[in-house]
């Protein structure tokens, strides 16, 4: 369950990242369709964090412990809405790219957290 | 302060520069119009020289990430095994310190702000070029990798673009706001 989900955002995040990506190479600012992509990500990356709490509960153990582990998950979590918030605060195509780094860097935390947790 | 000197010539080299964005429809205004583009396009609401608009915001977000990964990094390392390579633990912690003062000083803004950023960019290039040749040379004094181990390929070799960009970034803030700064 906890890997599929984080294959899901991987590619979610990903896809954001390239729209993103998109956005600023056409020199324009993020437009509420982009918020709209952003809160879908951000919904399931705290899903992800969500299920991540209930494993973990029913006595499920990450390979590299659950401090790493939650530390990512928050991290995950976090990562696009900041990305976001920091985008309406700059509206230019600069404010894109913010928010397609932070699709990469959620992809990046994703693919740690496989390590993570299956070892 | 000899710094000055340099930078007084770049900004004549340069008039042109802060006039650019604005040029098109203030072509036959003069140099003074030129300047005051560039004390608006370089100032804040506060009256700060702004060094979070534009290009200068992903520059905030890289460093916000990194201080995010470099102080995690070093709390957990330090608060779980701190014995097991103290000298890579520490310089972690010294990264995520340098981290934190850059993003600071990048978010607060101000001529001041920006001379001691465009210092502690200096102090983690130089860090991140020590750290990373000394784990090439010696990875044995490394039991475990830092923050700015082999220049920070842990880190998609962020850790060694950034100050770079930063420095960049920095001195042509400078440009753009000398003519304000000089009048």
């Amino acid at each position: 369950m906890l890997v599929a989900l984080t294959i899901a955002v991987t590619v979610a995040a990903l896809a954001l990242a390239a729209w993103c990506g998109f956005a600023a190479y056409r020199d324009q600012s993020t437009k509420d369709w982009h918020f709209a992509g952003m809160a879908v990500v951000s919904l399931l990356a705290l899903v992800q964090l969500v299920v991540g709490i209930v494993e973990v509960a029913r006595g499920e153990k990450p390979h590299d412990g659950s401090v790493i582990f939650f530390a990512y998950l928050i991290g995950a979590a976090l990562a696009v809405p900041v990305a976001g918030f920091m985008s309406l605060t700059e509206r230019s195509r600069w404010g894109s790219v913010v928010v397609c780094g932070g699709g990469i860097v959620l992809a990046v935390l994703e693919v740690r957290l496989i390590a993570i947790w299956g070892g | 302060m000899e710094k000055d000197g340099t930078d007084v010539t770049a900004q004549t080299t340069d008039p042109a520069e802060p006039g650019t964005g604005d040029g098109s429809g203030t072509a036959g205004a003069g140099p003074a119009a030129g300047a005051g583009a560039g004390e608006g396009a370089g100032r804040g609401r506060a009256g700060r020289t702004k060094l979070v608009s534009g290009p200068g915001i992903v520059l905030v977000w890289l460093y916000g990430v990194m201080t995010v990964g470099a102080a995690s990094r070093s709390v957990y390392q330090i608060a779980s095994d701190f014995g097991r390579a103290p000298l890579a633990y520490s310089l972690s912690a010294v990264a995520a310190v340098v981290y934190v003062f850059i993003t600071y000083t990048l978010v607060r803004g101000g001529e001041t702000a920006r001379k001691v950023a465009l210092v502690c960019c200096a102090l983690e290039l130089v860090g991140v070029l020590t750290v990373g040749t000394w784990t090439l040379v010696d990875s044995s004094a490394f039991p475990d990798a830092t923050v700015w181990s082999y220049y920070g390929a842990g880190y998609i070799l962020i850790p060694v673009a950034l100050p770079v960009t930063g420095i960049l970034w920095l001195r042509r803030s400078r440009a753009l706001t000398a003519p304000a700064a000089s009048a």
